[in-house]
């Protein structure tokens, strides 16, 4: 067996168990089910990572020390913070739907889990290579936003179901344009496949050079779908307290804030996977470990432009986030899909459709910017309007 | 044999879900169930190796369809009881009604359906890929009729819901 290659894994440990005398299909099934456990120990072991990571970024940014208390640098506060979080007594309101109220949670982490599957973390190394993986992200993610809109009702407590109001509004409004923006990412990959994606991307093509416009796009899409600053109405404390997990506590709220951070994770290595060459670097295809390498240090500079975000940016207040997707995003997204599907139906050699599109990208952006400056400078010239009942 | 066993739990728990949409007494529930429902013919999509279809069906009836139907019981009035899904006395000759119907629907589908048990031939390669051409070339008037329609009810509803302007 060859460590550096894990290509060459599969094969062996089929061979090795075989060789005790198992039959070839529960090998498989056996092999899938280890593969699936070390999909999500990796991902909760790099949550407790990313929420100190999180939580020092946010003090260093704002002057102050940060979690210090507990093992060097305060690195093991996570864990301390998770076991505090397990042994609190699990309480449900009298009120509750019972059986909703206990479902959520656990569809929620569901529905971050499934979506882990399809991503490439190396060459060949994939959970299942869905040709119709883009497709799949977005339909599992819907199942995230019901999770939220039954916590919301099911917790019978006005405020949560304010918040579930909001998901609904806020998850559903910026779905359309990350579709869109995805859409142009699979035409000028020509597959939903997330691996062909990424093989799309070899030679330094990423196609964050290609339409910055597209991936811009896809970055504020992805800060509103995980719920982030400045898009984080939905648990804005100062107005409806915690939104729809309010009535959660203990392990229950424990899988929401699992899911809040799986969330950040698999966006950012989504981001990575479309626009950033995902595992693909200097040596990638020869030394298929180096993906490994590559995969994490870019989706580690996405989630660090996320947590920069967060701590800087004040919050948008409800009609300005939803007037941004419809109004903004939203006819962004669609000019810039059409803007992709012309060029590539032009028949030019590969470097002049790369060009194009990029001029093309800034192009939009530049205008969108205009419009946008515009915009705020007749909403403060303009007379505040008379209120009439 | 663990298709046909599979087959039989899906369709099962489909049929069960579909059940309990009419019967639940709390209406929110039966969207619940609904959302089950739809999850089983997803399932039903897999077992046919249609995978495109059960993430579209996925995509479209769960997170579309029943997220509104789940949002316009939320904004209705008095949907927070525990029974709320309007029942009356009539309910068992609807049932009566409904299983004819369905008994004389099945008897024509099935008897009218020739069930070709011969393999037509292989795959193409990218199924997907066809669909798409088709969409936009052979059935490009239904495909466009279709788009017409739900923009007519799109303009129609905000034509409906707008603020009138002072």
């Amino acid at each position: 067996m060859n460590l550096l290659n894990p290509q060459t894994l599969a094969p062996w440990f089929i061979n090795l168990l075989e060789g005790i005398g198992l039959s070839h299909f529960w090998t498989l099934v056996l092999w899938d089910l280890i593969g699936s456990v070390l999909i999500i120990l990796f991902a909760i072991v790099s949550i407790l990572f990313i929420v100190w990571l999180e939580r020092k970024f946010a003090a260093r940014v704002q002057d102050r020390l940060g979690p210090n208390r507990v093992g060097p640098y305060g690195l093991v506060q996570t864990v301390a913070d998770t076991i505090k979080l397990l042994t609190k007594e699990d309480i449900t309101p009298a009120t509750a739907e019972r059986v909703s109220y206990n479902l959520a949670p656990i569809l929620a982490v569901f529905s971050v889990f499934m979506v882990a599957a399809v991503v490439p973390f190396a060459k060949g190394v994939i959970g299942a290579d869905l040709n119709v993986g883009v497709l799949y992200i977005t339909a599992i993610g819907s199942i995230g936003i019901m999770a939220a809109l039954m916590a919301g009702w099911s917790s019978d407590n006005k405020f949560a179901l304010l918040g579930g109001f909001r998901v609904v509004a806020q998850l559903l409004s910026y779905e359309v344009p990350m579709v869109m923006a995805l859409v142009s990412v699979v035409l000028l990959a020509g597959s939903m496949s997330l691996q062909k994606i990424v093989d799309a991307q070899a030679g330094g093509r990423w196609f964050f050079w290609v339409m910055p416009g597209v991936f811009l796009l896809y970055l504020i899409t992805a800060l509103a779908e995980n719920e982030r600053t400045p898009f984080d109405l939905l648990e804005a404390d100062s107005e409806i307290v915690a939104g729809y997990h309010v009535e959660y506590g203990g392990i229950k709220f424990a899988w929401f804030f699992l899911t809040f951070f799986l969330n950040t994770l698999f966006l950012a290595s989504f981001t990575t996977t479309f626009f950033l060459g995902g595992w693909r670097g200097p040596f990638a295809d020869q030394l298929p470990i180096l993906g490994f390498v590559y995969y994490f240090i870019k989706t580690t500079l996405v989630i660090f432009f996320m947590m920069w975000v967060r701590a800087t940016w004040p919050r948008l207040r409800i009609d300005q986030m939803m007037s941004f997707a419809w109004k903004v995003l939203v006819p962004t997204s669609l000019i810039l899909l059409i803007v992709t599907a012309v060029v590539l139906k032009l028949g030019l050699p590969a470097f002049w459709v790369n060009v194009l599109l990029l001029v093309l990208n800034v192009i939009v952006v530049l205008v969108v910017l205009g419009f946008l400056g515009r915009a705020m400078r007749l909403a403060i010239e303009r007379p505040k309007r008379q209120v009439t009942a | 044999m663990i298709t046909q066993a599979i087959f039989i739990v899906v369709s099962l728990f489909t049929l069960v879900a579909a059940l309990l949409v009419v019967r639940h007494p709390n209406l929110f529930s039966s969207a619940l169930y609904l959302i089950a429902s739809f999850f089983g013919v997803a399932g039903l999509y897999i077992l046919l190796e249609a995978d495109f279809l059960a993430v579209v069906q996925v995509m479209v009836y769960v997170g579309a369809i029943s997220i509104l139907i789940i949002f316009a019981i939320m904004l209705s009035k008095g949907m927070m009881g525990k029974r709320t899904s309007p029942h009356n006395r009539q309910d068992r000759w609807v049932a009566l009604a409904s299983l004819l119907l369905a008994i004389i629907l099945l008897y024509f589908l099935v008897s009218l359906t020739q069930w070709p048990t011969t393999v037509i031939g292989a795959l193409p390669p990218n199924p997907i890929q066809l669909l798409g051409k088709d969409l936009v070339g052979r059935f490009v008037m239904p495909f466009e009729v279709a788009s017409v329609l739900l923009l007519a009810a799109l303009i129609g509803a905000i034509a409906i819901a707008r603020e009138r302007e002072i």
